[in-house]
């Protein structure tokens, strides 16, 4: 496989090689893990369900529970009613949660199941709550499908009940690891603001070791913090692609303004996101978060010139990747490919504009795939390739160190509970970053060139 | 707080018929049935069992016709090696958007097919229908058929709909598609070579498929084709002349099996290389057809060599394994019939077997081989295996992808039999690797851990 891409490019027709993506489904399905006592469920053939467990235990090394319709020839004709209902019925008899979360599939979306009317039909026990969202795996990526589940959270639940709104923050985290959500959470616990933040898979995905196996393990956004999101007084939106429809929901539903920020990843995205909770809650930025950006700048000071003027190419989610472009063109370095499978003009427009204003000429494309960015690569080589797993091909052919960032990482542990945003997480970010380039100049230095301090 | 659920399993009425115990009441096991909306099963769809015996076939465009899901948890996860083309572990789709939806993804099937034959020249396209393809209602015969004429090279439709069934579906769309590449292209029939048999459903994992076909040349037997581990277009083609057909993976391939005894009078035999037991056994069982004592001589001679080699290895793990139990949940009945023969090999009892697409005979020959008191399931769900894991006391679990974190997290130790192992597990290397990843999964210190600590007081 690392020889089958030609160097020169030329327009296709025929749909993807080696994607930059992958379907609806799964990230609504991670998204209802983010609820508290929530089992995500899977109207469509049991293949779907399969796959996305499969994947998303790949990455987060844990249980992922889901059930599904188990969809068979005769609901393909006749509809898929009798599957939600049975599967209601089931699903809170056997599991009991407090949340069933449906996703739809390709296959019950061209049928045109009418899920709202299933549920109506459905006997949902007291107390218990079935929310939907559509994900036909036909139309965006995993990022749309995230988007559309956080959407459907605020859709069913988020009620404005009180005429004030409460001293608190809503914050849509978007398609990010549980590390990363921990971090965004102790954060503005340093900053004093008080907060729901939604979807919150801290403590699903990476929940301790007991000797007991939890069919819901604790953590998750409970239905009374989601209702409450209708009573706060902004949402922050981070990362327009996974966040800004729920965001602009909330706003429509229950009059609480949306601020729309890059997903906090290097020192500019987090600025931001401190200033947005600075002036929204007059709060004064504690010293240990100024400790932190002093310690981070520092650190940047240290080891700016190992990364100045390298090149790199960055793929994988749109949000993550706007992100992590900004910031390693804050560290002097020239992003050359930047590459996201998801569709979306506004990925294009964003990221060109950065480079715009940094004088940088580059490759930027949205639903773009790892066979085009090869391609870009044979063209014009780099120092270093940001993303996911699937990177490795491309790396190993071209010879290209690879940093891992991203969805999915199949072939490492541990990264899903380190965090890569706020200040702690972009120096956990450098470290990685110059570990992979120094370890390449140790690896490929002649005996006269090998230098002991560097 | 409240308190954790503990799923009540009498609650699925469903499942009822589909559990059984052994020495507990005399029933026959449900299985081969539709699974029970509403509840976490571990199963698949057809398109997954087509994929994962079709894709070892490596010189071949596997594009899958579809939105782009079935093609991403598809790509490259099988682990099977290769001697000559890397094709099959690149990933294509059509990728199919709304307005193909809408207005037929026909036209973007023949651009992809068109664009991908232009690219990598290769002599067999393998189109792979997908749920929303069968509701489309796309006419993929007619596309491949075209586009086979225009590059004058083998397009196949496989026909692997995920909602038309479960896997077990998907391995008879693969077996269709195999059977049509194994026809002579010729008239007649291909002459039969001497001492040459097709070795079945190895997909040359870890590079099983090498280890077994090393034996059987020592034995005096050639390997003619791997149904699908390392094959290519041209071997598959060479396939009616054999003179037997061995089968492992019985689950997948003994539809394929049954065919080409049909057309082309080739005689099929079951046959294991997990564990020394089943190795042995399946060796002589192969020499013994072709009635030649050379081979059994060699046969005698390869066995009594290699168990000398392993022997003591299987039987130092069987002195440190002695109590131990395991639990067994995979995807084919074969193998978890081989899988429990094999566990007693190194001494550890089986307290609970599970499939996902066991067959009824399979279930009763499981039902023969364990111990009384040991739970059988079909289809199982989550809750299903903790409940029995546990009541049973099992101290290991092997699985798949999905059933690692859930053994984790009880604190039982963990072997992949699936997609994700890295080293091979057929004949006595096999029976040697096993033992070693019993040992450092069962005798890691991190169980330890688990059961102390200050929430334990």
């Amino acid at each position: 496989m690392l020889n089958h891409t030609p160097k020169e490019i030329q327009e296709r027709k025929g749909g993807v090689i080696n994607p930059a993506k992958t379907c609806q489904p799964i990230g609504a399905m991670y998204a209802a893990l983010g609820i508290h006592n929530c089992l995500p469920h899977s109207h469509g053939s049991q293949g779907c369900c399969s796959y996305h467990r499969m994947h998303l235990t790949r990455h987060f090394r844990d249980p992922v529970m889901a059930s599904t319709s188990s969809f068979t020839e005769g609901a393909s004709v006749f509809g898929g009613g009798a599957n939600v209902k049975a599967s209601v019925r089931n699903v809170f008899s056997i599991y009991n949660p407090d949340v069933m979360a449906i996703h739809t599939t390709c296959l019950t979306e061209t049928i045109g199941d009418d899920i709202p009317s299933f549920i109506a039909d459905a006997e949902v026990p007291d107390g218990k709550t079935v929310i939907h969202a559509n994900t036909p795996s036909y139309v965006g990526s995993h990022i749309t499908g995230f988007s559309n589940m956080t959407k459907a959270m605020v859709g069913y639940l988020a009620e404005a009940t009180d005429d004030s709104k409460k001293e608190q923050a809503n914050v849509i985290p978007g398609f990010v690891n549980p590390g990363d959500m921990r971090e965004m959470k102790r954060i503005m616990n340093l900053m004093e603001v008080p907060f729901i933040m939604f979807p919150d898979t801290s403590g699903v995905v990476d929940s301790p070791m007991t000797g007991e196996f939890s069919m819901f393990p604790k953590g998750g956004t409970t239905v009374e913090q989601l209702r409450d999101t209708g009573n706060s007084k902004i949402t922050l939106a981070l990362g327009e692609f996974a966040s800004n429809d729920a965001a602009v929901l909330l706003d429509r539903k229950c009059k609480v303004p949306a601020k729309i920020l890059k997903t906090p990843i290097g020192i500019k995205a987090t600025d931001e996101f401190l200033m947005a909770l600075r002036s929204t809650f007059a709060k004064e930025i504690p010293y240990e978060l100024e400790e932190e950006r002093g310690q981070l700048v520092d650190i940047i000071t240290d080891t700016h010139f190992h990364f100045h003027g390298k090149k790199v190419a960055i793929f994988g989610d749109p949000d993550i990747v706007i992100a992590l472009t900004e910031f390693v063109m804050s560290l002097g370095m020239v992003p050359v490919h930047v590459l996201t499978g998801t569709p979306g003009k506004s990925f294009e427009r964003q990221v060109k504009a950065m480079l715009l204003a940094a004088g940088v000429e580059g490759n930027v494309k949205a639903a773009g795939d790892l066979f085009l960015l090869h391609q870009w690569l044979k063209n014009e080589p780099v120092d270093l390739l940001i993303g996911n797993t699937y990177g490795k091909y491309i790396a190993r052919a071209e010879d290209i160190p690879l940093m891992r960032v991203g969805f999915p990482i199949l072939d490492r542990s541990v990264h899903s509970y380190l965090p890569i945003v706020g200040y702690k997480g972009a120096l956990r970010l450098i470290e990685m970053i110059s570990n992979t380039l120094l370890e390449r100049q140790d690896r490929d230095a002649e005996d006269e060139d090998f230098e002991l301090v560097m | 707080m409240k308190e954790d659920f503990r799923p009540q399993q009498d609650e699925i009425k469903e499942r009822r018929d589909s559990i059984s115990v052994k020495g507990g009441q005399k029933k026959q096991l449900k299985c081969d049935t539709h699974s029970v909306s509403g509840c976490v099963s571990q199963r698949a769809c057809v398109y997954c069992g087509a994929r994962v015996v079709l894709n070892p076939v490596t010189d071949a465009v596997h594009l899958v016709h579809g939105p782009i899901g079935c093609a991403s948890y598809t790509w490259d996860i099988r682990g099977s090696l290769t001697s000559g083309s890397s094709l099959y572990r690149n990933s294509f789709s059509t990728d199919l958007q709304e307005e193909d939806i809408i207005f037929g993804g026909e036209k973007k099937l023949a651009s992809a097919i068109d664009e991908l034959v232009a690219k990598h020249n290769p002599k067999l396209v393998l189109v792979y229908s997908t749920c929303i393809v069968g509701v489309i209602g796309d006419d993929l015969d007619a596309v491949c058929k075209a586009a086979a004429a225009r590059h004058g090279i083998e397009v196949i439709p496989v026909q692997s709909s995920g909602f038309i069934g479960n896997k077990a579906a998907g391995y008879r769309a693969a077996c269709d598609v195999l059977l049509r590449l194994s026809l002579p292209q010729t008239a007649n029939p291909l002459p039969k070579q001497q001492y040459t048999i097709n070795y079945l459903g190895d997909f040359n994992l870890a590079g099983e498929a090498w280890m077994i076909k090393n034996y059987l040349a020592e034995i005096g037997i050639k390997i003619n084709v791997v149904f699908t581990g390392d094959s290519s277009y041209e071997t598959l083609q060479k396939a009616s002349a054999t003179s037997l057909n061995i089968i492992q993976c019985a689950g997948s391939m003994t539809i394929l099996a049954e065919q080409m005894e049909k057309r082309f009078q080739i005689p099929y035999m079951n046959v294991s290389f997990l564990g020394m037991e089943d190795t042995a056994e399946s060796l002589r069982k192969i020499a013994a057809f072709f009635e030649n004592k050379e081979f059994n001589k060699n046969t005698e001679r390869l066995i009594a060599r290699e168990e000398a080699k392993v022997g003591h290895v299987i039987e130092s793990a069987k002195q440190l394994f002695a109590g131990k139990k395991a639990a067994i949940y995979v995807g084919g009945g074969f193998k978890a019939i081989s899988l429990i023969k094999q566990f007693r090999e190194i001494g550890i009892d089986v307290v609970m077997v599970g499939t996902q697409t066991g067959r009824k005979d399979e279930y009763d020959t499981i039902g023969e081989l364990v111990n009384e008191g040991t739970v059988v399931l079909d289809d199982a769900n989550p809750s299903e295996l903790e409940k029995f894991m546990t009541e049973k006391g099992a101290h290991l679990l092997v699985g798949g992808v999905k059933e690692r974190p859930l053994a984790y997290k009880l604190g039982i130790a963990f072997i992949d039999h699936n997609h994700d192992r890295k080293h091979p597990l057929s004949g006595y290397t096999g029976a040697v690797n096993f033992a070693r990843e019993v040992e450092s999964t069962l005798c890691s210190p991190v169980w330890k851990y688990a059961k102390e600590g200050p929430h334990h007081g």
